[in-house]
Parts: structure tokens; C-alpha cells; sequence
């Protein structure tokens, strides 16, 4: 074992966080979730796409630099401490990408890869509907083969970049014959395709962070078929294996967000910190270097060939319970001050979505007992 | 750089795995309890033969030469074997403090298995384990490491409710004791806490193991009580526990091995430490909950993982202490 960075690795950083520092927007984006800052988002996925830091871990064949999975985590380290804009292009890059890489046609690689790589194609994620949340076999969206279309017809829901993104990818229902999970594709759509009308849903925090999206005869080519047909079960799970594991939350962000929760305690100490929440910022900052270490270790056992598989469910389990606890201790530190908006505040909010999203956490802990732990589903 | 034990660490883990399999079963634990010196007979010797109790001896004192790295690996497994006898006091502190100062007799008696010893550090608080079958006491005293021969101490025991942990006071005089000189007391304080962090996790490795059998096989209502959602999530919990305390446990084992900064090393090593102490907390609660009243039976070998893991949890520092020290390093203490 050796848990000294090699002098490539080094070197890799050094010119990672020099580009970081020399190209980091002098002032904060608006919301990318508003139509103003989604588009101020889109610029810089394209300033990081010509600076070569958009999509590192990608051949370089679509715009990337082969990166190592040690590099790439070197990278999000990085990015996260410098502080620049967060990445409007995440459900693609890191939900999609991968899929299409195991899964798309050599023409679908050509087409789609570079075009999510510098911004051109932003996505958004269409999976869930009224009905299928959890229990998302329950697809009732139903997509009908007409000539070389699929005509469309159904609901999605609580679709993060919703309303302005370029494209959908989605889980739609093929087959109305089948039951549960089979019967299901894999459908990439495009969201200006006549039929889809997107409406916003208001976050508990007034954002507009949802969309819902309704489809009405809306005919979409059959080559946007991502897989087999009848497969989409399968290949939405490996896609969800990479939401959870390690592509969706590296953790740079966390150990970004641990040392600026212990900025914020040696600031607001000034007339001593409660032992209390002195332990809770301590214990934040030792589970952002848990998840650290631990991230390190499994990226090593995938490079040496080895498979995360369901152990992807403790890693969402663990990252968004931290990070939750960590911006919870974030608002206790500010005390009255917690509710007036700031960083923090949004910070919180946006934690409170993570042990339900990617699949909630009680979902996450049925998989741990049943596929790690080996306990009987019934 | 890599982030990965080696084959050579791996293929001594699972050795020594072997051994306490074969040789530290559930029953030789009961007997040990019954001897005088509490120890599992024929154990000792079997550890010295394989380098167990080298492993942290140079290479040229006849050592292995390893480092703390190969160590926490093997103290993992002595905590899931609910090995009792101390391998902590012996081999991760008492063995390098003996080679540092180069007190060659001592250290190849103790290398070699014809002796055992124990230690007395203020991290450690009053009570020495395993005083009644050591050779000698590594104690700490006004800032040095001293060598004190088992036959020099005034002894006081004391129970524990791990009757696998025969504890004592113990006071000596001074005088009468051999200096090891060059042996630093932060060093052996951090590897004390740090194998006693590897134990902890292997500790509640053992209890989830224990207790992922059991749920499957005990039913009620007509069904394995572990199909049930509510004990599902108290073991996923268990596990999620282990899971994010082995890493720090690894990273802090690599500190102390390869950090001149002190400072770095404890922090590191009490990041372990109070993580794996929570962790094991955690287990024991988890592991006795989902076993129900069987778990509460002195008869039931589960008894043996609760007990150690609640003595462990707050050997060389609890975890609430272990944050205290973390907090200092983060400039948190004011």
C-alpha cells in the first residue's frame, strides 16, 4: 500500500487546479435552474470542454483525456475546492455517458458523446412518473412502433434540468404486453420533438428544479433506442449502479463542503463552540475523509478489474446521509441566521434530495441486506 | 502509489485467519477463561512461529521487517477471531519500542514467543491488560518508555466483564526498571489505539457475520426474521458502519507508518479510532437487538464479540476523546 500520489498524479493536479484558478468565472453563474443560468451554465461546459476539462475520464476521441479513475478523482477534488460553477451537464455525464459508452451503437457513440462533452446537448433524466417512484417497474409511460418511429404517450416526473433541457433520456414501456420489468427501452428523446409540453415544479425552496413531462403522440426515431429493445430494465440499472457509486458524488465535494463547515465553526466561535457541535463538525469532516479513503480503495479494485455492483448502494447511502448531517450542522452553527437565505441554506435544501433521489436510501438498505448481506428478500 | 493491500499483505491476513479458525475457536476461548493466565493454550507459540509477533521487528534483529500496514490487517482478524491475548500491547507497541532502543535480549525473547508483553500507557488509563501473562511491562513514565520486568511490579487485579481481559493496576519503582531509551511515548500511544481500532472492526465484522447467519435461519411468523425490512436495515447499518471505518483505519495505519508528522499521524489514527469505536457500538447494539433474548445468554457465544467489542470500544480512548484530539487538529478546540 502506498497512499503517496506518484509524481504523474502530481503533475496531473498541478495543471488541473492552475487551469481551475486561471479560468474560474470572476463572478457566481444565476441558478442553473433558471432560464438566464441555465445558459450562463451551458458557456462554461463549454469553456471546460475547450480547456480539455469537461469529460476527463472520457477517450479523447469525444473531447476527453483517458484520464485514469484516480485521475478523475484528482480532478473532481479539484474542482471542487476551486469553487467554480457546478455542472448543469451532470445527468448526462454522469448517468447517461456511461450507458452509452456499454450500451450505444457505434452512431449513437459519434453522435451524442461529443455533443454532451461540450455543452451542446444538456439532459435530463425521464424515469420516474405519478406512479413509479420507488417501484419504478411500474413504468406505465407507453412508447408504440409506427414504420421507423416510436409514437410516445404517458408522464414523467420530478425531471431534474427538465424544463430547459435539450434531451430526455427515458425509461418508456415498449412492450404493453409485458409486466414489470421486462417489456421496458431505453428511449432517448429529443425535448423540442412535437408532443412533449414540459411543465415546471416548484422545489420546496421555489426553484424551479423539476419539470414534469407530458407526451402526447410525440414521435421519436427508432434509432434513439439506446440497447435492445425489451432491455431497458438492464440498461437503466447500470446506469443506476454508476448514479449511485462513484460517478454521480465524488468526494471532493464533500471534503470541499467539511473544510468550509470548519471555516464556518472557527468563525462563528468566537466566544467558544458548543461541544456538541464541535463534535458534529469534527464527525463531518472524518466521514468526508471515510468516504475519501474509501472511494480511493474501490477505484483501485475497478482498476484492477474488480466490480462495484451493489456495494454502489452503501456509497449513496453513506454520501447522502453526510452530506445531509453536514449542512444540517451548517445551519445549527448559524443559528437564527440559519433561515435567511445563503450558501448554506441552499446547500440544505439541496441535501435534503439526496437520500431520495437515485433511489431512496430505504430502497438502498433492502439492496445492502438482500445483494451484500445475503438475507432472504422474503 | 497504490491503494490496495498486496498480495504478501493478503496472503498473511488469510494465514492468520487460519490459525485463529483452527486453534481460537469459541470453546479454547471458554477454557482460557478457566486458567490461570487466562491465555489459549498452544496459541502463542503458533503465532510466534508464523512472525506474528515479529512483524513489526527489523529484519535483522530476525524480524519481519513489516510495517503497520501488514499489522492492522492481522489485528483485524485477531478481533474477529475474539483473540485474547495481547497482541495490541505485544506486537504493535511493545515489539518496535524494544527494537528502537535496542534492547536486543528483550526483543528476541519477545520475537520469539518465550515471552509476552503488556503495557501500561496513560492513553491506556490505569488498567494493564493481560498483567497476569506477561513477562513484562512496557510502561510509560514521565515522558519515557521503561522496561519493567513482571517479577518488579505491585500488582492490584481487577475484573472486566471480558473475562478475556485480566486487568490490573500495577505501580513499580523506577529505579529498578531499564530505560528504552529512543522509544517515543506519542508513537506507541498512536499504535496502541490504532491496533485497538483494527480489533474494533474486526470485532464487528464478527458480530455482523454472527448475526447475518442467525437472521436467516430463526423464523417467525412463518418466515426468516431477516426478510423482515426492520431488521434488513438495522444490518445495513451495521454494515455501512464497517464499511466507512476499515478505509480510515488503513489510512491511519499508513500515517504512522510512513508520516514524520505527528501531528498528521494522531490526527489520523484518532479518526480511526473514534470511528471504529462508534462502529463497533454499533454493532454490538445491532447484533444483540436482532438476535433477541438467545443474544443475552451467557451460554450463547455471541457474548464473547459483545463483551470485547464494548471493552475495545473504550480502550486507549473512547470515541468522544478520540474527536476531542481531531478537533484539536482542526483548530476547533479555540
Amino acid at each position: 500500500m502506498d497512499l503517496e500520489l506518484s509524481p504523474r498524479y502530481v503533475e496531473f493536479r498541478d495543471e488541473c487546479r492552475t487551469w481551475l484558478r486561471d479560468n474560474k468565472p470572476a463572478d457566481p453563474l444565476a441558478s442553473m435552474d433558471s432560464s438566464v443560468g441555465f445558459e450562463e451554465h451551458r458557456l462554461w461546459e463549454r469553456a471546460l470542454f475547450e480547456g480539455g476539462w469537461s469529460v476527463p475520464a472520457w477517450p479523447a476521441a469525444y473531447g476527453g483525456r483517458d484520464c485514469d479513475l484516480i485521475e478523475w478523482l484528482i480532478y473532481e477534488e479539484e474542482y471542487w475546492a476551486s469553487g467554480v460553477p457546478g455542472r448543469v451537464s451532470a445527468n448526462g455525464v454522469s448517468l447517461l455517458a456511461p450507458t452509452i459508452f456499454n450500451f450505444g451503437t457505434r452512431a449513437q457513440q459519434d453522435y451524442f458523446l461529443p455533443r454532451m462533452a461540450g455543452g451542446e446537448h444538456i439532459w435530463a433524466q425521464g424515469w420516474s412518473e405519478p406512479e413509479a417512484g420507488s417501484d419504478l417497474a411500474g413504468i406505465k409511460t407507453i412508447a408504440v412502433r409506427d414504420g421507423d418511429d416510436y409514437v410516445v404517450n404517458g408522464q414523467k416526473i420530478w425531471c431534474s434540468r427538465g424544463k430547459y433541457a435539450d434531451w430526455i433520456f427515458c425509461i418508456v414501456r415498449t412492450d404493453p404486453t409485458a409486466e414489470r420489468h421486462a417489456g421496458l427501452s431505453y428511449l432517448l428523446v429529443p425535448a423540442d420533438a412535437p408532443g412533449i409540453t414540459r411543465r415546471t415544479v416548484k422545489r420546496l425552496d421555489q426553484e424551479s428544479g423539476f419539470a414534469e413531462i407530458f407526451f402526447d403522440d410525440c414521435r421519436v426515431s427508432a434509432d434513439n433506442v439506446l440497447g435492445e429493445p425489451g432491455q431497458g430494465w438492464a440498461v437503466a440499472m447500470a446506469a443506476a449502479g454508476s448514479e449511485r457509486g462513484l460517478s454521480l458524488r465524488s468526494p471532493g465535494r464533500f471534503m470541499a463542503a467539511a473544510e468550509r463547515l470548519r471555516e464556518l465553526a472557527v468563525s462563528e466561535a468566537g466566544s467558544g463552540l458548543d461541544a456538541r457541535l464541535r463534535d458534529e463538525v469534527v464527525d463531518a469532516w472524518i466521514r468526508a475523509e471515510a468516504y475519501r479513503w474509501q472511494t480511493y480503495f474501490v477505484a483501485a479494485e475497478l482498476m484492477a478489474g474488480g466490480d462495484l455492483g451493489s456495494e454502489a448502494s452503501l456509497m449513496k447511502v453513506f454520501w447522502s446521509e453526510m452530506d445531509l448531517e453536514l449542512h444540517a450542522t451548517a445551519l445549527r452553527l448559524l443559528g437564527d441566521e440559519a433561515e435567511v437565505p445563503s450558501d448554506w441554506l441552499d446547500g440544505y435544501v439541496f441535501a435534503l434530495g439526496g437520500p431520495i433521489y437515485a433511489g431512496t436510501n430505504e430502497i438502498q438498505r433492502n439492496i445492502i441486506a438482500e445483494r451484500v448481506l445475503g438475507l432472504p428478500r422474503r | 502509489m497504490l491503494f490496495a493491500f498486496t498480495d504478501e499483505h493478503d496472503m498473511f491476513r488469510d494465514t492468520v485467519r487460519g490459525i485463529f479458525a483452527n486453534q481460537c475457536s469459541a470453546e479454547a476461548i471458554r477454557e482460557s477463561w478457566d486458567s490461570a493466565d487466562g491465555r489459549v493454550r498452544g496459541l502463542w507459540s503458533t503465532l510466534a512461529e508464523v512472525g506474528v509477533l515479529a512483524i513489526m521487528a527489523p529484519t535483522e534483529a530476525g524480524g519481519l521487517g513489516m510495517d503497520e500496514v501488514a499489522l492492522v490487517r492481522v489485528l483485524e482478524e485477531a478481533g474477529y477471531g475474539g483473540v485474547p491475548e495481547p497482541l495490541v500491547e505485544h506486537v504493535a507497541v511493545a515489539v518496535p519500542a524494544l527494537a528502537t532502543a535496542g534492547a536486543s535480549e528483550m526483543l528476541v525473547s519477545a520475537i520469539s514467543g518465550e515471552s509476552t508483553c503488556t503495557v501500561a500507557l496513560a492513553t491506556g488509563g490505569p488498567n494493564v491488560v493481560a498483567q497476569v501473562a506477561a513477562d513484562l511491562v512496557v510502561a510509560e513514565h514521565s515522558g519515557s518508555l521503561l522496561a519493567v520486568d513482571s517479577g518488579a511490579l505491585t500488582v492490584a487485579p481487577k475484573d472486566s466483564i471480558d473475562q478475556s481481559r485480566r486487568l490490573a493496576e500495577i505501580s513499580f519503582d523506577p529505579d529498578a526498571a531499564t530505560l528504552l531509551a529512543g522509544a517515543d511515548v506519542a508513537l506507541a500511544s498512536d499504535r496502541a489505539v490504532l491496533g485497538t481500532a483494527a480489533q474494533c472492526v474486526g470485532v464487528a465484522r464478527r458480530l455482523l457475520d454472527f448475526t447475518v447467519e442467525y437472521v436467516k435461519e430463526r423464523r417467525q411468523f412463518g418466515k426468516p426474521v431477516g426478510s423482515y425490512q426492520a431488521v434488513k436495515h438495522h444490518l445495513a447499518n451495521v454494515r455501512l458502519a464497517i464499511e466507512f471505518s476499515a478505509p480510515l483505519v488503513y489510512r491511519a495505519a499508513w500515517s504512522v507508518a510512513h508520516s514524520d508528522d505527528a501531528a498528521v499521524r494522531g490526527r489520523d489514527v484518532s479518526m480511526a479510532k473514534a470511528t471504529a469505536s462508534d462502529a463497533v457500538d454499533h454493532s454490538c447494539r445491532a447484533a444483540l437487538q436482532c438476535h433477541g433474548a438467545i443474544g443475552y445468554t451467557y451460554e450463547y457465544d455471541l457474548q464473547i464479540w459483545l463483551k470485547r467489542g464494548w471493552s475495545l470500544s473504550g480502550a486507549y480512548g473512547t470515541a468522544s476523546q478520540h474527536r476531542d484530539r481531531v478537533a484539536g487538529t482542526l483548530g476547533l478546540l479555540g
